[in-house]
């Protein structure tokens, strides 16, 4: 649910960090927010558990520059991974504009990267979106584990649509802005296609 | 997508702003802000300098979302107030036609029950005024290309894309 404003020429968009528990959403989010120039990025907010684990979600506003003439932001949230956090993670996903799924690419952690994938599909569902139709981008984050899986077997298991793959490590933040910039590209050519 | 966008118009976001520097007087608050129910900041009126506006944005919409999702549990509809009471300063927020999100911040130097009234009044007007916006956002798509309010995206190049990330 982008919103335009003509009279201030804003466009602001909403990004949202998908996962299992512990894949690295929060790192990601926390690479961009080291890495932007003052200015540019506003507060990083973190509704976190005492032990670090989000609770509701983390937000992250992001000036990204202008597109003919239009100031463009990106807001960027996170969801709770772990499972029983499910009623939050529905709401997070109210008026999103584009999903980046970050899988653990250990292989222990591939049905967790499964389970939430389904809990995705789902919940998108439930907020009126298609799965298959909304600006998606998928993050195979942690490629420099040694337990991490191959990139053919995990794109045989989680990807489910011609969808853009970006390999990453989030923790060192290699891959990390080129994953928003692949979503930032999806999200606005689906503006450019939705008007 | 589900829904449509928000899209704002320069005749309408005066109206907002009019109707929200109203309020502010007349409910003698400090601050009032406007936020759509996905965290989008809408208007400001009063003094917001002290104030990170757009992390009050979002996080005034994931109340509200949250406090949604309790109402829900217990069989209620929404609850379209909520009150939060500080030593000094209070938070006021409110549902304005099921869509946008209006939040009144005030001292000493108000009372609960002023800004409630005052924002009965105000979040009346403000419904008018999204009434009349949805209802030109829809004809404004439907003139698609022709409308003087084209999306700036009609044209966009991956170079443009690019040049976003330098």
């Amino acid at each position: 649910m982008t919103f335009i404003n003509y009279a201030s020429r804003e466009i602001n968009c909403k990004i949202v960090y998908y996962g299992p528990g512990l894949c690295g959403k929060t790192t990601n989010l926390q690479h961009i927010y080291d890495k932007s120039n003052i200015g540019t990025k506003g507060k990083l907010i973190s509704l976190a558990t005492e032990t670090d684990r989000t609770l509701f979600f983390d937000f992250l506003p992001l000036e990204l520059g202008t597109v003919r003439g239009f100031k463009t932001r990106f807001h960027l949230y996170t969801v709770p991974g772990q499972v029983f956090y499910d009623a939050s993670r529905k709401l997070i996903l109210k008026g999103v504009d584009g999903v980046i799924f970050v899988a653990d690419s250990q292989e222990e952690r591939m049905d967790a990267n499964i389970e939430a994938l389904d809990n995705l599909v789902t919940n998108l569902q439930g907020q009126g979106y298609d799965f298959n139709t909304i600006p998606y981008v998928i993050q195979f984050n942690k490629r420099d584990l040694p337990t991490a899986m191959s990139v053919e077997d995990m794109k045989k298991l989680l990807c489910r649509r011609n969808e853009p793959i970006v390999e990453a490590c989030a923790a060192k933040g290699t891959g990390v802005f080129e994953t928003l910039r692949a979503v930032a590209k999806v999200v606005l050519q689906e503006l450019n296609r939705g008007q | 997508m589900s829904g449509p966008d928000i899209v704002m118009y320069e005749v309408e976001f005066n109206l907002i702003k009019g109707i929200m520097a109203k309020l502010r007087t007349d409910s003698n608050a400090q601050v009032v802000f406007l936020v759509d129910k996905n965290g989008q900041q809408i208007a400001t009126a009063g003094d917001a300098e002290h104030i990170d506006a757009t992390s009050l944005a979002s996080l005034t919409a994931g109340n509200v979302a949250a406090t949604d999702g309790l109402a829900k549990l217990i069989g209620e509809r929404e609850f379209s107030i909520l009150f939060h009471e500080g030593e000094k300063d209070n938070i006021h927020i409110s549902i304005v036609a099921s869509r946008v999100i209006l939040v009144v911040i005030f001292d000493e130097r108000s009372s609960l029950g002023l800004v409630r009234l005052r924002v009965k009044r105000a979040s009346a007007e403000l419904a008018e005024v999204f009434a009349g916006l949805l209802a030109k956002m829809e004809l404004e798509k439907a003139k698609g290309a022709a409308s003087e309010h084209a999306t700036p995206f009609s044209e966009i190049t991956d170079d443009d894309i690019d040049a976003l990330f330098g």
